[in-house]
């Protein structure tokens, strides 16, 4: 690879595209955002400029909301790796090659229905005409589930394991079989060899896939409304009903803010732990 | 092309005009059924001077039509298409205020929204709504409308708002599953938290939803006194585990069987009872909500033409009351519930005795836009 050296005037118009997109649809934002959660709400809802720490005193008052989020979010994530590891594993690893394609595909179908359409069907799948009649026909009576965390929950794993799968499928190809081997023929039982090389070598694919699921689902509203029934509530639906119903718009901005940065925290050393223990893993291995 | 209608007799061109006479089609079938349109319509082309200023042959594009579910004939919809070549697009919503903050927020692209009795004044102080040319909605008669329904749409003498029908907030409950039927709020809350726990839903909207825990403790539905709502929040907090969900559209629930009981609007009981006769609607005896929806124009809408046409076109008797058959709420127009079936107009769901109705009360502008029933409501959900 050969560098060229370009002009400064050359890289800022090269960045200037992705540097304007980016201030404006980002940067810019943000900042409305922070001034906004410093404001107070108008009489008939809005915002008056004005400058109080109240709105981030009162956030208080939606700990559950962050606290449904900040257990269910993680459960939800961790609940679809565990499902997703061995679908990208049997995909990767013993799947004919020429089936690969195919079964991926498959993985990404229910992407093409809308997601309300989705959460629809579960609706009716949970809902005491569907899963809970069963159960009572084999004599668990009375199961309730539709509006619960658990129904929430598997709507989160059927929600985003398309997303799961490819990240970890992806590691899991690009793994280099000789390492397998050498483990073997160095005498490690199957499951050893899982453990101590398939697994660590694979955790970027899964930080990744947990990393677009976790987002997701701490900013979700969708989900929790639909098979929550509004009495699962996640930040997201307070954020809905900050801006949708009430319209205290600064008190909404600081919810907004105290997400951001919660997510930012989480995500950052989330993600330094898992690149660190492969790059660990790897610099063991070679 | 419109189809041209085969000439018509003496005897029926007077059958004609006399149902027209009686209400019974609009002004716009009657010309369309004696050909008079059309002619008129040539005439009006072949004379500069008769070519109307405002006719339907001048609409065109799509009119955004921003509603609550279940609330319309989709057939008069489709008939005001073809009638006008106006595409009508449907959005619903949940609640006033989702509605208010909304056109807060500025520019919705809505064209007509329907809008309740209480939210009218908060709009027109905001500024988001147009005043009303009435000469431009023919078909709205106001010496027909029932004055009670029709007060909070006049605002200093100017039309902002006319009114589409009239309404309860009750409570429905499935008489197959629950044989003790609460009579009033109380009951209801009690019963929600004893035997009909996890099976109780309630609306996701403060002005409903905190106004009946008030009149379960026996306080004005529209109180925005602090103490009161602050025992309003502790009896719904206290109910949040027994209920089944917090959500305006119950009707889903209730049909599957999940909810055998919510907080109800008039035109879903109706609704409901078709299909389930074992669906009975409460007028709670220690009160509830009384209430009137209108049409409106939002400032900044980019049809104004088809809008009124669309306004004008669903007030039109023969055209609401095939609306009232559908939506199952009572018309506040007294010319469209002579057009109304008669099992219907018996109906005690639509029209309740007088003497159920005297405990109701309307919603005020200050019950929507109290900053503290907004949060205790965020609060109750967050709990």
């Amino acid at each position: 690879m050969s560098t060229h050296t370009r002009s400064p005037l050359v890289t800022g118009l090269l960045l200037a595209p992705a540097g304007v997109f980016f201030f404006f649809m980002l940067i810019l934002p943000l900042l409305v955002m922070l001034v906004f959660s410093f404001g107070e709400r108008a009489a008939a809802g809005g915002y008056v400029p004005a400058f109080t720490f109240d709105n981030y005193l009162n956030l208080p008052a939606r700990g559950k909301a962050f606290l449904n989020t900040l257990t269910l979010a993680p459960l939800g994530t961790l609940l679809t790796a565990v499902i997703a590891f061995p679908m990208a594993y049997f995909l990767a690893v013993k799947v004919p090659p020429k089936w690969r394609v195919v079964m991926l595909v498959l993985v990404m179908a229910p992407f093409w229905t809308s997601q309300l359409m989705r959460y629809y069907a579960w609706i009716m799948i949970l809902g005491s005409k569907g899963l809970p009649a069963w159960l009572a026909w084999i004599g668990i009576t009375d199961v309730r589930l539709l509006n619960t965390p658990t129904a929430v929950l598997i709507g989160a794993v059927y929600g985003f394991l398309p997303l799961m799968v490819p990240p970890i499928y992806v590691s899991l190809e690009k793994l280099d079989k000789r390492l397998l081997e050498a483990s073997a023929d160095l005498g490690a039982t199957p499951w050893h060899t899982f453990w101590q090389i398939t697994l660590p070598l694979s955790l970027p694919g899964v930080a990744t896939g947990s990393m677009l699921v976790f987002i997701l689902l701490m900013g979700d509203y969708i989900l929790p409304q639909y098979l929550g029934g509004g009495k699962v509530f996640f930040i997201g639906n307070a954020l809905v009903d900050l801006f949708l119903q009430s319209r205290n718009w600064p008190y909404g901005a600081a919810v907004s803010v105290a997400l951001v940065i919660i997510m930012f925290v989480t995500v950052y050393f989330y993600m330094r732990f898992v690149l660190g223990k492969t790059d660990q893993r790897r610099a063991a291995l070679v | 092309m419109k189809k041209i209608p085969d000439l018509i007799t003496a005897e029926k061109f007077v059958e004609e005009l006399r149902r027209y006479q009686k209400g019974s089609i609009s002004r716009r079938q009657f010309m369309g059924a004696t050909g008079l349109g059309l002619a008129t319509a040539v005439l009006a082309g072949a004379v500069p001077g008769l070519r109307p200023r405002k006719a339907h042959a001048a609409l065109s594009g799509t009119v955004n039509f921003t509603t609550w579910p279940s609330y319309f004939a989709q057939e008069n919809l489709d008939k005001f298409t073809a009638d006008t070549g106006v595409k009508v697009n449907v959005a619903v919503f949940g609640s006033n205020e989702e509605m208010l903050a909304k056109l807060q927020a500025g520019s919705t692209g809505w064209d007509v929204f329907v809008p309740t009795n209480y939210a009218i004044s908060t709009y027109k102080d905001l500024g988001l709504i147009e005043e009303l040319d009435l000469t431009r909605m023919p078909n709205y008669d106001p010496a027909s409308q029932e004055q009670r329904f029709t007060a909070e749409g006049i605002i200093d003498g100017k039309t902002y708002a006319v009114p589409k029908n009239w309404g309860t907030t009750g409570f429905v409950v499935n008489t197959k599953n629950v044989t003790q039927v609460p009579s009033s709020w109380k009951e209801f809350f009690e019963a929600t938290q004893g035997p009909l726990s996890g099976r109780v839903m309630v609306h996701d909207y403060q002005l409903t939803t905190i106004g009946a825990a008030l009149k379960a403790l026996g306080y004005g539905f529209n109180s925005v006194d602090e103490k009161e709502l602050a025992e309003a929040e502790k009896l719904l907090i206290a109910s949040k585990p027994h209920l089944f969900g917090i959500n305006s559209d119950y009707k889903p629930s209730l049909i599957s069987g999940d909810a055998w009981a919510s907080v109800c609007w008039t035109g879903d009981a109706t609704q409901l009872q078709r299909d389930m006769p074992e669906m009975k609607y409460v007028l709670a005896k220690d009160g509830g909500e009384i209430w009137s929806d209108f049409y409106a124009i939002p400032k900044g809408g980019q049809n104004l033409d088809a809008a009124y046409a669309l306004i004008d076109f669903l007030l039109t008797p023969a055209i609401n009351a095939i609306e009232v058959k559908a939506h199952g709420y009572p018309s506040t127009d007294s010319r469209t519930n002579a057009l109304v079936p008669k099992e219907m107009l018996d109906n005690p769901i639509l029209y309740p005795a007088a003497e159920s109705l005297s405990p109701l009360e309307f919603g005020a502008a200050a019950t929507l836009t109290n900053p503290l029933r907004a949060e205790i409501m965020a609060r109750f959900k967050a709990a």
